[in-house]
């Protein structure tokens, strides 16, 4: 009985709550991968809109930070809008994120001399609305800051996305330490698709959801970006032969 | 050059040419004649010089900053505190007004210092095109500088001369007092102003036609609240007198004066003409607290520095169009903050690192992208990394390669793709030939690495073999 009046008055608070916010709690927008298979982990059916999204590179890819850039343009060239590009190591070579669908008319790049400003232009652009998404190249992301730069973002309804990237593989360690973002991925470089020929393939990856917010992990053997930033499910790595470019989910 | 004083007739400047021939400044005109044969005197015209300073002058302060001012007669003072942030910081800023006028087949000696002293003496004294003065070092870089240096009139100098004093060091450990006798205050005014010991606030010029709105405060102002919203005032003032005149604000200074008769000034700069109060408000209010109120600030002053016609266009043009939301304020608020925002577009160039190119952020936007049927490194390295590869020639990929110590046995490949150099560009392409490959490693990582040359002509490249890029 006590507990059933405990539940009654927490469904009323959280009424009164919902009242309070009115009409700012609007219904939360996603953006789906189109891949059952992912969507269904995450809350909402896809990467939230206003929240704050990490990747990382696995092995060398913890200090190239190669696939997790190929894999956050992807989903860059999916939103609409401008692109915020904040980085402090310029050594991305636009070509390739163009080969992912994102057109270089919506990228705006801003290089910082150090961290703390390339975090700094993160908030300024999430804060500001109307953009598609805002992308950032970090090493550290202490809680305080992302949970400014999450703030930032559920103000404005803007996803920010996070690529991490280390300057030595042992320091990728860091990774563990919590942060405020909604959803924190691993992308690793797995051997490309077999092709019938001499040659590289499809490039493939291992997608490893490590933390996301009310949803939990997996992991996924997806083919890389294609042309227009979307990814696909294969049947993980070496073993799929000629059967690799059929997805998941179309058995 | 040949002034004239009274009767007297005498060199006033020359060229380079000239000092090589053993012209001096301040020789008489007969004897730089008879040193050199067929001379060249072209009298000397003070007023058109003059006005062609001040001309460079105005110039300066719609580039450079907010207060400038003709150093009397050959040089123009500027405080770009606050205001080098726009041209990417103090040694671009240098570089690039140097090159400004060597562009124009004039020679200028750049210096920046802490004080107007100093910044004059180092810019006279130097051999170099530019001299930066750390904050705080002003008296090791100019104790060894002749007394002509320290703006003192000739007679003065001369005497000094005939008592033995050589440079501004040695001047200025000397006890004040018997030179204040024998000279006057003179000395120990230009010695103070050169330490930064008393101010020497800029009196900045003017152009009339700067729209200019200010504010005079019976009792002085400091909290930085106060001034944000004075600030927001003079906006709203500016904005109206832009909206008169039909322009929009590129470049906006706000001179704060403060009651100790010193200045100080914050320069804001939009990436396309702007008349927007709250855009034109954010991007002073995020400065304020570089502003120093000091004991108190008497006025401020904003100049629309920089004013381009403001072209009005309809924003919306049917309700059902999604409306893109323009980002230059944004861009702006990154571009005072000095960071570096810029777009990138195709370059038609087969050489990698030349096929992308910066451009401004809020420059037109094309629907150019680039056009390759081959895959593109994500990450590109600045510079191609040297590897160890074994492959057999000539157009197959390496078995195997060495990268940073590391031995990478390669499992796939695809290649070669071949870059030709471009040799209307430098000589030395003129053979010269990458091959470009994609291999991968057995764990997956996947590099994009060249061989210079085609593997055959050895004058195509010394087959040596390279990382460039890093593939996802």
């Amino acid at each position: 009985m006590a507990h059933g009046a405990a539940n009654l008055v927490i469904s009323e608070l959280r009424e009164r709550i919902q009242h309070l916010e009115g009409p700012s709690s609007r219904p939360k927008r996603v953006l789906p991968f189109d891949i059952p298979d992912i969507d269904d982990r995450l809350p909402g059916g896809g990467l939230a809109y206003g929240a704050l999204h990490e990747f990382a590179g696995g092995g060398a890819g913890t200090v190239d930070g190669a696939a997790a850039a190929l894999f956050v343009a992807g989903i860059a060239a999916r939103t609409t809008g401008q692109i915020v590009w904040c980085l402090a190591r310029p050594d991305l070579f636009f070509p390739a994120l163009a080969q992912a669908g994102l057109h270089p008319k919506r990228v705006v790049f801003v290089e910082s001399a150090s961290e703390d400003d390339v975090i700094a232009n993160m908030e300024e652009a999430l804060g500001y609305g109307g953009l598609g998404a805002v992308v950032g190249e970090l090493v550290r992301l202490p809680m305080t800051k992302s949970r400014r730069l999450q703030l930032a973002a559920e103000k404005s309804g803007t996803m920010g996305l996070i690529v991490r990237r280390w300057r030595r593989q042992t320091e990728a360690r860091d990774f563990g330490q919590p942060t405020a973002s909604a959803t924190r991925w691993r992308v690793s470089v797995t051997p490309s698709e077999e092709l019938p020929v001499q040659g590289v393939g499809r490039a493939q990856w291992r997608l490893e959801l490590i933390r996301v917010k009310a949803g939990e992990c997996a992991e996924y053997f997806v083919g890389a970006c294609d042309a227009k930033g979307r990814i696909n499910l294969s049947s993980g790595a070496g073993d799929g032969q000629d059967q690799a470019i059929r997805s998941f989910y179309s058995r | 050059m040949i002034a004239r004083s009274g009767s007297k007739r005498w060199v006033s400047g020359a060229d380079a040419a000239a000092r090589k021939s053993g012209v001096r400044v301040g020789m008489p005109a007969a004897k730089a004649q008879a040193i050199f044969h067929g001379l060249m005197l072209v009298d000397a015209d003070p007023v058109a010089d003059a006005a062609a300073l001040e001309r460079i002058t105005l110039w300066a302060l719609g580039q450079y900053s907010p207060l400038v001012a003709v150093d009397a007669p050959d040089g123009i003072i500027m405080d770009t505190e606050g205001a080098d942030h726009l041209q990417g910081g103090e040694p671009l800023m240098v570089s690039g007004i140097a090159n400004r006028f060597r562009a124009k087949k004039l020679s200028a000696r750049v210096a920046i210092a802490d004080t107007w002293g100093a910044a004059h003496a180092c810019a006279r004294a130097t051999r170099q095109e530019s001299v930066i003065v750390p904050v705080g070092e002003t008296v090791r870089a100019v104790e060894k500088l002749p007394l002509s240096m320290l703006r003192l009139s000739s007679k003065i100098v001369g005497d000094l001369h005939t008592l033995g004093f050589k440079t501004i060091g040695e001047l200025s450990a000397t006890p004040r007092a018997p030179l204040a006798l024998r000279f006057g205050p003179e000395i120990g005014r230009r010695l103070d102003q050169m330490f930064g010991r008393i101010a020497e606030p800029i009196e900045p010029i003017r152009a009339a036609e700067l729209i200019e709105v200010s504010r005079v405060f019976a009792e002085p102002i400091g909290a930085a609240e106060t001034i944000d919203k004075y600030v927001g005032y003079l906006i709203i003032r500016l904005v109206a007198e832009l909206q008169r005149h039909g322009l929009g604000v590129r470049r906006a200074d706000l001179i704060i004066e403060k009651i100790d008769g010193t200045r100080q000034a914050v320069r804001s700069g939009t990436a396309k003409p702007s008349r927007d109060v709250v855009w034109l408000k954010k991007l002073f209010r995020d400065r304020t607290e570089t502003i120093e109120p000091g004991f108190g600030i008497e006025k401020l002053t904003l100049v629309a520095v920089r004013a381009e016609p403001f072209e009005e266009f309809q924003k919306v043009s049917a309700l059902v169009e999604e409306e893109t939301p323009d980002i230059t304020p944004l861009i702006d608020i990154f571009g005072n903050r000095g960071q570096r925002v810029y777009r990138v577009a195709p370059v038609a160039s087969d050489v990698p690192e030349r096929s992308v190119a910066r451009i401004a952020a809020a420059a037109a936007i094309s629907d150019e992208t680039w056009v390759h049927h081959w895959p593109r490194p994500v990450r590109l390295l600045a510079q191609p990394d040297r590897i160890e590869a074994i492959a057999l020639m000539p157009d197959y990929p390496p078995a195997s390669i060495t990268w940073r110590g590391r031995k990478m046995k390669v499992i796939r490949a695809d290649g070669p793709e071949r870059v030709f150099g471009e040799w209307w560009r430098r000589d030395g392409e003129f053979d010269a030939v990458r091959d470009y490959f994609v291999i991968e490693g057995e764990g997956g990582e996947r590099l994009w690495i060249f061989r210079r040359g085609d593997g055959v002509d050895p004058a195509t490249g010394s087959r040596e073999w390279f990382v460039h890029g890093i593939f996802a």
